[in-house]
Parts: C-alpha cells; sequence; structure tokens
C-alpha cells in the first residue's frame, strides 16, 4: 500500500508549504451508525485548489466527503477547516463556517423558481444578497434566462448549475460537489468541469467526488485514490493519470 | 333543482372545503402525516365565533378574525403538547394519536357548547334572484371571503421568507434544513395557517348550515377527499380539489338523495386514489 508521494507537485502551483490548509482531514476513522467505513484517512487541501476523490464503488468516497460536512459519525481523529476544529459539527453549523454542499441527488427545491432557489440558498444571509446573485447569473448565464422557470421542470445539467449556485449564494470557501456530472449528457459534462474550473478561479476551494475520473483528474491540482476506505494513492491529477497501476485499477486501464 | 343553482350550491361548498383541505395539505407538506383533528379544529372555530356573536350581537364574519386566532393557538398548542413528542415517528402513529386528538376536542367542544344543532343567526335570510339565481348573502360572504384567504396565502407562501421557506421544507426538507431553514419554525406557523384556515371553514360551515359538535367529523371526509384529489401536500391543489369535490357532492343531489353526498366524496376519493394517487397536481402518494 504505497502512497506516491507528491514531490511533483512544484509543477502545481497549489501547494505553498505555508498556507493554512483550508481542509484538514486527519486520520479519520467513522462511518454511519455502528460500522466505520472510513479507516484513519488524511486529506489535505489550500483554497486554490480543486481536490478530487476516486476510486470504486463502497470504497468510502462520498462518506469523506460528508464527513467534512457533519453527515457522518467520526469516531476518531479530526476535521479542520482554516485550522478550526469542525469534526462532527452539525452540518447547519458547517453551511455557517463558509462550506457549501452540493448532494449528488435532490440537490435543487423542485417546485420553486431558479430565483427562488437561490434566495433558499442565501437564506442564513441578514445582508442584501442580491449583488451575490446577479453574480450567479453572470456565472451561469443559462439560470439568468430561465430566473423564473420551476427547478423541476429544467434539465438535469441545468438542475446541476442551479445547484451549485445556490450552494454560493452564501459565499463560501469551500465547496463540496457529490458526482456533479452523475447522468450528464457529454456536452454537459464538460460545461459543468469549466463551470468548476471556474468557480474554483474566484478563490473557492473545490473538494469533488467524480465518477468520469479521467475528466475530474484533468482538471484537478490533487486527486485521491481510496480503495476500501482507505487512502491508496495520492498524487496531482496529472501524475495519477500518468500512474499505470492507478489507469490500470481505477480509471479502467 | 337547476343545473346552475346546483353548481353555485357546490362552489359554495367548494370554498368551505378548499380552506380545510389546505390545512390538511400544508400539514402533510411539512409534517407527512394526515392530521385527522383537522375537522374537529374547524368546529372549535366555528363555535368560538359562535360565543363572540352570542356575547356581542356582531355577524358571524366579523367573529372570524377571533375564531382564526383561536383555532391557530388551539393547533399549536395540540402540536408542542403531543405531536412534537412525535417527531420523526411513523406516520401511522401520529394519525392515530390525530384521531385520538379528534376525540379529544369534539368532547370538549360538546362539554362546553352542549351537544344540540346551534346556528350563528336566527331569521331567514332574504334572497337576492338574479335571472332564475337565488343567491343567499351569506353564500356571497362566503365564497369572497374565502378567496380573499386563499390570495392571501398565496402572497404568503410566494412574497414572503417564512412563505418560502415552508414551500421549500416541503419541497426538500434535507436541502432546506442545511440551507439554515428554522425547522420547529416553520413547522409552527404551519399548524397556525392550518388551524386559523380550518376556522374559517368551520365558521363558513356553520354559516351555511349550522353548529353541531359532529360538523368537523363529517367534514372531514370529503376534505381529505379535495386534498387527496389536489394532490396531497400540494396547497394549490387543494384549490382545485375542493371545488371539484364541493360541486361534485351538491350535483349529485339531481340523481341521488341528498343524504349520499358524503359518499360522492368518498367515491371520488376511492377512484383517485386507485387510478391516479398522486392526485391532479401530482403530490405526495399517500
Amino acid at each position: 500500500m504505497s502512497i506516491a508521494s507528491a514531490a511533483s507537485s512544484a509543477t502545481s502551483s497549489a501547494t505553498g508549504p505555508a498556507a493554512t490548509p483550508l481542509v484538514e482531514i486527519d486520520k479519520v476513522t467513522g462511518g454511519y451508525g455502528g460500522s466505520d467505513i472510513l479507516s484513519d484517512v488524511e486529506l489535505s487541501m489550500t483554497a486554490d485548489q480543486i481536490v478530487v476523490i476516486i476510486g470504486p464503488n463502497g470504497a468510502g468516497k462520498s462518506t469523506l466527503m460528508k464527513s467534512v460536512f457533519g453527515l457522518v459519525r467520526i469516531r476518531q481523529g479530526h476535521i479542520r477547516l482554516d485550522g478550526e476544529e469542525i469534526t462532527n459539527l452539525r452540518p447547519d453549523l458547517v453551511v455557517q463556517k463558509g462550506v457549501g454542499y452540493v448532494p449528488q441527488e435532490r440537490n435543487v427545491f423542485p417546485s420553486m423558481t431558479v430565483a427562488e432557489n437561490l434566495e433558499m440558498g442565501a437564506f442564513l444571509r441578514r445582508d442584501d444578497f442580491r449583488p451575490q446573485m446577479r453574480r450567479m447569473y453572470d456565472l451561469f448565464p443559462r439560470l439568468a434566462e430561465r430566473r423564473d422557470q420551476l427547478a423541476g421542470s429544467m434539465s438535469g445539467g441545468e438542475r446541476q448549475m442551479l445547484a451549485m449556485a445556490r450552494a454560493l449564494m452564501l459565499e463560501p470557501r469551500l465547496l463540496l460537489l457529490d458526482e456533479p456530472t452523475a447522468g450528464l449528457s457529454p456536452l454537459f459534462i464538460d460545461q459543468t468541469f469549466e463551470r468548476i474550473k471556474e468557480i474554483n478561479s474566484l478563490g473557492i476551494g473545490i473538494l469533488m467526488v467524480e465518477q468520469n475520473a479521467r475528466q475530474a483528474l484533468a482538471i484537478a491540482d490533487m486527486g485521491y485514490v481510496l480503495a476500501t476506505g482507505r487512502n491508496r494513492y495520492t498524487d496531482t491529477g496529472a501524475n495519477l493519470l500518468d500512474n499505470p497501476e492507478v489507469a490500470e485499477m481505477f480509471l479502467g486501464g | 333543482m337547476d343545473v346552475v343553482q346546483l353548481f353555485v350550491y357546490g362552489i359554495v361548498l367548494g370554498s368551505i372545503l378548499t380552506l380545510g383541505a389546505i390545512g390538511v395539505s400544508l400539514i402533510y407538506g411539512i409534517l407527512r402525516f394526515a392530521h385527522f383533528a383537522q375537522g374537529d379544529v374547524a368546529a372549535f372555530g366555528a363555535y368560538i365565533a359562535l360565543s363572540v356573536v352570542v356575547a356581542s350581537g356582531l355577524p358571524a364574519l366579523a367573529a372570524l378574525p377571533v375564531a382564526m386566532l383561536a383555532a391557530a393557538g388551539l393547533a399549536i398548542l395540540i402540536d408542542q403538547t403531543v405531536y412534537r413528542r412525535l417527531r420523526g415517528a411513523s406516520p401511522v402513529i401520529l394519525l392515530i394519536s390525530s384521531f385520538g386528538m379528534a376525540l379529544v376536542i369534539r368532547s370538549l367542544i360538546q362539554l362546553v357548547w352542549g351537544p344540540h344543532n346551534q346556528t350563528f343567526a336566527s331569521g331567514i335570510q332574504i334572497p337576492y334572484r338574479v335571472g332564475g339565481l337565488v343567491l343567499k348573502p351569506d353564500h356571497l360572504l362566503i365564497v369572497a371571503a374565502a378567496v380573499a384567504l386563499v390570495v392571501g396565502l398565496h402572497l404568503f407562501l410566494t412574497r414572503t421568507r417564512m412563505g418560502k421557506a415552508m414551500r421549500a421544507m416541503s419541497d426538500n426538507m434535507d436541502l432546506a434544513l442545511v440551507s439554515g431553514v428554522p425547522a420547529e419554525r416553520v413547522v409552527m406557523v404551519t399548524w397556525a395557517l392550518a388551524g386559523a384556515l380550518g376556522a374559517a371553514a368551520g365558521v363558513f360551515l356553520g354559516m351555511d348550515t349550522r353548529l353541531h359538535p359532529q360538523m368537523g367529523w363529517s367534514v372531514l371526509l370529503p376534505v381529505f377527499a379535495a386534498a387527496i384529489l389536489g394532490g396531497i401536500g400540494k396547497p394549490y391543489g387543494a384549490i382545485a380539489g375542493g371545488l371539484v369535490i364541493g360541486v361534485a357532492m351538491e350535483m349529485s343531489t339531481m340523481v341521488i338523495d341528498p343524504a349520499y353526498k358524503p359518499a360522492v366524496a368518498f367515491a371520488i376519493m376511492v377512484l383517485v386514489l386507485v387510478v391516479r394517487p398522486q392526485g391532479i397536481f401530482a403530490g405526495k402518494v399517500l
């Protein structure tokens, strides 16, 4: 079980040794209810990075991401956000700390309009959320065209964009994406990855789980390969793509 | 009787059923259980209005705000003392406990106001005659007030923060919670609305017919038929459901004995559950 070193990170602009990590998952063990799904998992990322978690089904990818959001019972280890302990914090409190979460399914309010969905995303804001709403319409012009349409009547790709925009309404520091391209057509998959890069360029850290592993690693600064709830490989996206073992075992040859 | 005349009566009954059904639908949308005490909360509102009318000599419609406030208070009280302890329990347990609550309220009404029939106003109202149509002033008041209440509810649900939070919770509970929607406050507002609208239904039913401790229980079946037909959990569906059931019940008297009106509502409900259980507006499946 070799963890390939991230020595080549010199090529990545992302990892500065001085910066406090935005997210630090420190030897986390936990799961849902009684049984542990994650054992001793580690992950660290900075705010300027896109980090992708890949691995086979049942490896604990989503569980690892949800552990940051307080949706997993952590038995051992720590999770820190900008150095602050958020281990086992309730999801609504994690949101207030600046973490946005986009679930894989049921991630919009179907019988509310696009504008109302964004407003719900801003529910905790006490200030005027309209400037942020305008920024979202700039980032996702498609949503601006459809602001009065019901979310439930939109295509899967549009809904995914709305889900991301909704999660960005509180201007989070970190965005968690659970399989953002699942079930989308190839055209929408490309568009979604483009948007993710754009969001990241605004200084928002992206931590995501993806089935389209090759495409995701291509835009990722770092990739974490999980297997049976443990770290298997950790390296830059480019290096993981070049690694023949990873390619054979986790990227379908 | 004339078809148009029966249709008018149907709209009046439909307006009353709509108000009750909206309450049932709101509660189902937020708490996911069929509230069987809704009819008796409505009856409680009607009797509060009766006390106000008797004490003040004002017409029933003037007593409506008091009745709505009192029933909203009662609904919140029931929730905080009984249903709150059962959050997350299976819907069947909640349904049965609401059945029990219905019996408690009904007995209370009988204890306080007595078991006999009572009316808001004695004497005969002089009806308007428009063409061949006979319109009682109360009928016009009922329909106008019901429309005003539904418009008010619509504005609340679409224009206010709390109203939107209610729709969000009904739409996607998990996402609403992670968005920071205050669940317990939304639940409380839901009960207040359901109680208040129920009371309006009760008062209007009392204006249209008479007050009786069983009135809430006997109107419960058509109210549920309306909610299910509209798509339970969808307050806008309840409007369509209420009007259809109301009109169907009144029109049926052309061919069958009026005593079977509730059976017509029941038949429609069963038919909907078999053919299209999600209702017209695709609500939750019971």
